[in-house]
């Protein structure tokens, strides 16, 4: 099953390659992962997406928590929340196909960030899921790249990961 | 307030945080700090033969003191010679600060003379890791090392120190904190009342059950309490490997040792059982068997420290997060309430028959109870360790190095105090004897300390003779010599037709004797069973002077009991090489 966990990470030299190496360490997926600086300059943000069983999702908080650097964690998937992930897709757009992409990426609500005379590049967030199907409606369109930022989320209502 | 060095903050931080002895290797990027512990450090330094030994001595100290060991190497080659004991302290629990040198902040990362990323090689293998940047930073590092390395589940923490941060002509305001506070670290402190009263209730309803201790409860300092329960409610007891020591072997409750190479009567009374309290033990695959069928009728309460021991491997029904001792201490009390209160008592009917049960699977293949070994006209491995443990009088620190030695002392030694076995649990690591019984040979000079191996693992560390001579650390070498590398050799027997694919040494072997004695030591070979105990003797009355015991045994001995894998159970053991359950 999948799993959205955010962390509250210190912001310290090395403390996201350990959260990484567990992850290889214990042969646990990632299959997203996103993380920056929050308000508080001393933590990072950590969100990453995972799959595994109920047991395994357990081991896998619970040796996240067992990191010195991890200050606190959550497991979003497991209450209401909003998953965003932000997609820059830049394709050939040329020909017939120009206006058949511009349909499309208004019909998803993203937007064209750059044009060019042969290329569109369309920004688009939403839920990972919306994201491939954007890719998949883009399947006649010859897509030149993809560059997504990976899944960042929070929870609903009053919940916050906060110290 | 004191103007000091980097390099001086550090021997200043190490004798204000108490460390008795620094186990290291000099090199150039710690040449600072050595200067610095030459020039003012009062804490005595151990100089090593190769710092693999320098982390298995400390360690081996840690492990006989219950305090940290603490290793100094350098940056580079000394940094990952290191690296194994690091692993061996890590899968073990043993608090350990190694402080590597590093090349000078602004080499790292150009591939400068002897660099390595440490903390990055380290990663997997330890507690945690620092890596300092400022020189001012390296009094609060090393308080947070050792907090870290000694609470909780203990482990190894390293330290990570650039040169340019010790230079001797940077001085800054030492001060060594009394306490240390991390926001993102605070081991459970007390288990859960509730959960600890579930445990109480289900511990006095069962009719079939098993106490399964482990390393967690030395480490703990819990022998004593868990010596009380046990005795309070009449369970037999089981220890792990890790855990021998923690109950007292020779006493009448105690089954043994369990797992692959446990005891008949202590694996089968985990599998009947109906009701199993697992303290600081972590079920790990070398107890456990077959997970899928382990022990099937029972319900299992798990105290461990470290949640993610919790229902790893095998589900807990009543899990307990929190230290040992606490948590027994708790455990008790309810108990006693109940017993008063609400007179709830242990089912003696049942337990009685539950003991009858045990003592007949004791009395058929108990390791203590007959000879359960081979006759041949060699010395078998067995009775080289009933020697030792008559002549030791059972109160010697025993360590030993990985293989069938390991296992025969295991078996045979009955270990009646916390901290006397002293062996590469986790790891596995061949090599870890020698330098672990220097360890603790300086923490207890006054007491009798023997290393167990075999001629294949003494060979992997066996440079640490030098450094015995230099410090004068007179233990006894007990060498198994069989002239295979005996585990192997074994497993080969068992599921490869015999084929001894690069298990033996052929005529390559040392002259053990003359070895040792080009060292300065004693060394005496044994070949017949008449000489056996005397020749013990004679090793353990030269009481300052390393004794090298070179004793053929039998090469065709195998360890038995042996679980039968794969897909075995608990109960599914070799009890001979031709006879199994």
């Amino acid at each position: 099953m999948r799993r959205i966990i955010s962390i509250l990470l210190e912001n310290e030299p090395g403390a996201l390659s350990r959260v990484i190496g567990l992850f290889s360490q214990r042969g646990y997926n990632i299959e997203t992962l996103n993380v920056a600086p929050t308000e508080d300059l001393t933590l990072s943000r950590l969100t990453l997406t995972t799959t595994g069983d109920d047991k395994t999702m357990e081991q896998i908080t619970k040796q996240l928590n067992k990191l010195v650097d991890v200050v606190k964690l959550v497991d979003l998937s497991e209450g209401a929340h909003i998953e965003r992930d932000l997609m820059l897709i830049k394709v050939r757009a040329s020909g017939a196909m120009r206006d058949e992409i511009k349909r499309t990426t208004d019909i998803f609500r993203g937007q064209i960030v750059d044009v060019g005379p042969n290329t569109y590049t369309i920004q688009l967030t939403g839920t990972g899921e919306k994201l491939d199907s954007f890719v998949a409606a883009m399947a006649e369109a010859d897509i030149l790249e993809v560059v997504r930022s990976g899944v960042a989320g929070i929870s609903r209502g009053e919940k916050v990961l906060r110290l | 307030m004191e103007l000091l060095s980097g390099g001086e903050m550090i021997a200043k931080a190490l004798e204000d945080e108490g460390v008795e002895y620094i186990f290291g290797y000099p090199g150039g990027a710690v040449l600072h700090i050595y200067d610095a512990l030459f020039k003012t450090c009062k804490v005595p330094h151990v100089l090593v033969r190769h710092e693999q030994a320098a982390t298995h001595a400390a360690d081996g100290y840690a492990r006989a003191t219950g305090k940290p060991g603490v290793v100094l190497v350098t940056s580079g080659p000394g940094a990952t010679n290191a690296i194994t004991g690091i692993a061996t302290a890590y899968m073990d629990s043993i608090p350990m600060v190694v402080l590597s040198g590093q090349v000078a902040t602004h080499l790292i990362g150009e591939d400068a003379f002897q660099e390595t990323d440490m903390v990055g090689i380290s990663r997997p293998i330890v507690k945690h890791s620092f890596m300092v940047r400022h020189a001012e930073d390296i009094p609060a590092t090393i308080k947070k090392a050792f907090h870290i390395a000694t609470t909780g589940r203990p482990g190894p923490v390293v330290i990570d120190i650039p040169k340019d941060c010790t230079r001797p002509d940077a001085k800054f305001e030492y001060h060594y904190p009394d306490n240390v506070k991390l926001r993102s670290y605070a081991p459970a402190q007390r288990g859960h009342t509730g959960q600890i009263r579930k445990a109480a209730k289900l511990l006095l309803s069962a009719k079939r059950p098993v106490i399964y201790a482990g390393g967690g409860v030395i480490l703990g300092e819990s022998s004593e309490l868990l010596t009380t329960l046990a005795r309070k409610l009449n369970y037999p007891v089981t220890n792990t490997l890790m855990g021998l020591g923690a109950y007292p072997a020779t006493d009448r409750q105690f089954l043994g040792m369990l797992g692959m190479h446990g005891f008949y009567e202590a694996n089968m009374a985990m599998h009947h059982s109906d009701v199993i309290l697992a303290v600081g033990a972590r079920f790990d695959d070398r107890v456990t068997n077959t997970v899928s069928r382990f022990c099937p009728g029972a319900k299992i309460i798990h105290i461990d420290i470290d949640p993610t021991s919790i229902s790893k491997t095998v589900a807990a029904d009543i899990p307990i997060v929190g230290p040992v001792q606490s948590v027994l201490e708790d455990l008790l009390e309810i108990i006693g309430s109940l017993q008063e209160k609400d007179s709830q008592q242990p089912d003696t009917g049942a337990l009685g028959r539950w003991w009858q049960q045990i003592e007949e699977w004791r009395a058929k293949h108990g390791l203590w109870t007959g000879r359960r070994y081979g006759e041949s006209d060699r010395i078998m491995p067995q009775q080289v360790i009933e020697s030792l443990y008559r002549v030791t009088g059972g109160d010697a620190y025993v360590t030993s190095d990985v293989g069938q030695h390991q296992m025969f002392a295991a078996q045979y030694y009955k270990f009646d105090k916390p901290r006397r076995w002293i062996n590469s649990g986790g790891l596995g690591t061949m090599g870890f004897g020698l330098p672990a019984a220097m360890g603790v040979k300086l923490a207890f000079p006054d007491m009798d300390v023997a290393c167990v191996t075999g001629e294949g693992s003494i060979q992997m560390n066996i440079q640490e003779l030098s450094t015995c001579k230099q410090y004068s650390t007179p233990i006894k070498i007990i060498n198994l010599r069989n002239n295979y590398l005996g585990m192997v050799k074994q497993w080969q027997d068992m599921q490869y037709e015999g084929r001894y694919a690069m298990s033996t040494y052929e005529d390559s072997l040392p002259d053990f004797v003359k070895l040792v004695e080009s060292y300065g030591h004693v060394g005496i070979q044994v070949t017949r069973l008449d000489e056996l105990d005397q020749r013990m003797e004679e090793a353990f009355a030269m009481k300052d002077r390393l004794v090298f015991l070179d004793i053929f045994i039998d090469p065709m001995e195998h360890v038995y009991p042996m679980h039968v894998a794969p897909n075995g159970a608990m109960k599914d053991m070799w009890l001979s090489k031709n006879e199994r359950t």
